[in-house]
């Protein structure tokens, strides 16, 4: 172990327990100066309660305004291996599916021209490399791109989409979220790039309701899988989980519209009033699946921030094919709507969300040209945003 | 929309962000709608994204972040 060129007494805590410690990790790097001093800033950091970096400015590539965060120690005459500790954000694989080799050509990469920290993976799913001085930011990015890597999207533009493991590992995907994460991040290149918006707008594509990568909650447009008919019962293996499941305790009575029925025998269900909680599913995979005729619901205005106004996404458009060959046309159309009326309208640092609440969601819906639906309300059964003319005149 | 050149967009705004330098920071979408609104129905949003990519590829201007994206000057 190298020895350290800081006492730290706070960040050392953090090493005790069984559990995973960033700090232990960091120590094991501490052969390089600029690690050194990166942890003896944190140690700083947590005597002051206060952050000493300094974020944005102008750093980035020739031609990109993202991918790369400006960040500086607002010590620089004691820390001075961290003066400028700049963050990469690398577009990471769908899904998040590397070959062994593409790992190792990565930590190459950064070893070469960074402090070798990495955090695998940021919130939004990126590759994330911390810390780099301003010299090393161009050529960094001509050996990534040389070996196939592009950065992601940081500050007012598109950010990197992400999307769950879907049909490459789970049956329950009911679109291919691979194909089309990639498809929109090859489409949208420009915008991932180069900032033209109001603020950050996220995309994530979950393949199922269950919704591994928790694009409801963290996204600006999650694209959902879903289903139109019947959820698929297989009786008999209903009834071999009948003798180690209380299916009406833990099935029927847990079904959100309770539109489960069990009679000992046999499984009913009323598929016209489930919501596609997965509750049933996920206790009894083995029986219940997913229906055939299966596409995507497109919710958007989520957002996740880190002090408050989190926002939740809403229904715009309930179901929609997710066919390869019509090359997500649809939903191509809808986010340029989005994006025109946003980008034009949208205050400084608003997302589409915020800027839906404020201008009105009836509102938003004419200017992009959607017809409102049934479907779109805060929760199924709950409030709507949309009054029907026939339900105000009742 | 055949008479203004792309060209004559990114030289105009070129100056409209030397004009702003230390006053006030410009979105991308300040920029564009001041655009719009100097050339008429000559220019789209299209064009001014054009106009600015080419601004931003050559080194003219670059992207600068400050809570948000803007567009500036390089540094001297």
């Amino acid at each position: 172990m190298t020895e350290m060129k800081y006492k730290t007494p706070l960040l050392d805590e953090l090493e005790k327990g069984p559990w995973p410690s960033f700090v232990k990790e960091m120590k094991k790097e501490a052969h390089r100066p600029m690690v050194q001093d990166a942890i003896g800033q944190l140690e700083r950091s947590y005597e002051e309660h206060i952050s000493h970096w300094k974020h944005g400015g102008l750093v980035g590539v020739m031609g990109y305004g993202g991918g790369v965060i400006g960040r500086y120690s607002d010590l620089p005459e004691e820390f001075p291996e961290v003066a400028a500790f700049h963050t990469h954000r690398v577009n990471q694989p769908s899904a998040w599916f590397y070959t062994s080799e593409a790992l190792r050509t990565l930590c190459d990469i950064w070893e070469r021209h960074g402090s070798g920290l990495t955090n695998m993976h940021g919130s939004t799913g990126d590759i994330v490399f911390l810390g780099s001085t301003t010299e090393e930011i161009e050529p960094l990015f001509a050996d990534l791109t040389k070996h196939g890597f592009d950065l992601g999207g940081s500050g007012s533009n598109m950010r990197t989409p992400s999307c769950c493991v879907g049909p490459a590992r789970c049956e329950w995907a009911c679109y291919d979220t691979l194909d089309a994460c990639y498809n929109i991040t090859q489409e949208f290149q420009d915008e991932l790039h180069r900032p033209f918006f109001p603020y950050k707008y996220k995309f994530k594509f979950a393949g199922c309701p269950n919704d591994c990568v928790a694009s409801i909650a963290r996204s600006d447009c999650s694209v959902m899988g879903t289903w139109k008919d019947e959820i698929q019962v297989n009786q008999a293996a209903v009834l071999d989980y009948a003798k180690t499941v209380d299916i009406d305790a833990e099935i029927c009575d847990l079904c959100p519209t309770r539109c489960v029925e069990w009679d000992g025998k046999t499984l009913e269900i009323d598929n016209s009033n489930c919501v596609k909680c997965m509750h049933c599913i996920n206790v009894m995979p083995k029986a219940l699946k997913p229906g055939k005729e299966r596409g995507a619901t497109i919710l958007i205005g989520g957002k996740a921030p880190i002090i408050g106004g989190a926002l939740l996404c809403s229904v715009f458009v309930p179901f929609l094919e997710m066919d390869k060959d019509s090359d997500y046309e649809d939903l191509k159309e809808l986010t340029e709507a989005i994006w025109d009326l946003w980008g034009e309208h949208g205050k400084l640092r608003e997302r589409v969300g915020e800027f839906i609440q404020r201008v009105g969601m009836s509102n938003f819906l004419e200017e992009i040209g959607l017809d409102p639906v049934p479907e779109m309300v805060m929760a199924p059964r709950s409030n709507p945003y949309i009054f029907f003319d026939d339900e105000i005149f009742e | 929309m055949a008479d203004v050149t792309i060209d004559q967009v990114a030289d105009a705004m070129f100056e409209l962000v030397s004009s702003m330098k230390g006053k006030r920071d410009l979105k991308p979408m300040d920029v564009s709608k001041q655009m719009m609104e100097k050339f008429g129905d000559d220019v789209d949003k299209k064009m001014c994204k054009k106009a600015l990519r080419q601004l931003i590829d050559s080194g003219r201007l670059t992207y600068k972040y400050a809570g948000g994206s803007y567009v500036t000057l390089p540094e001297a």
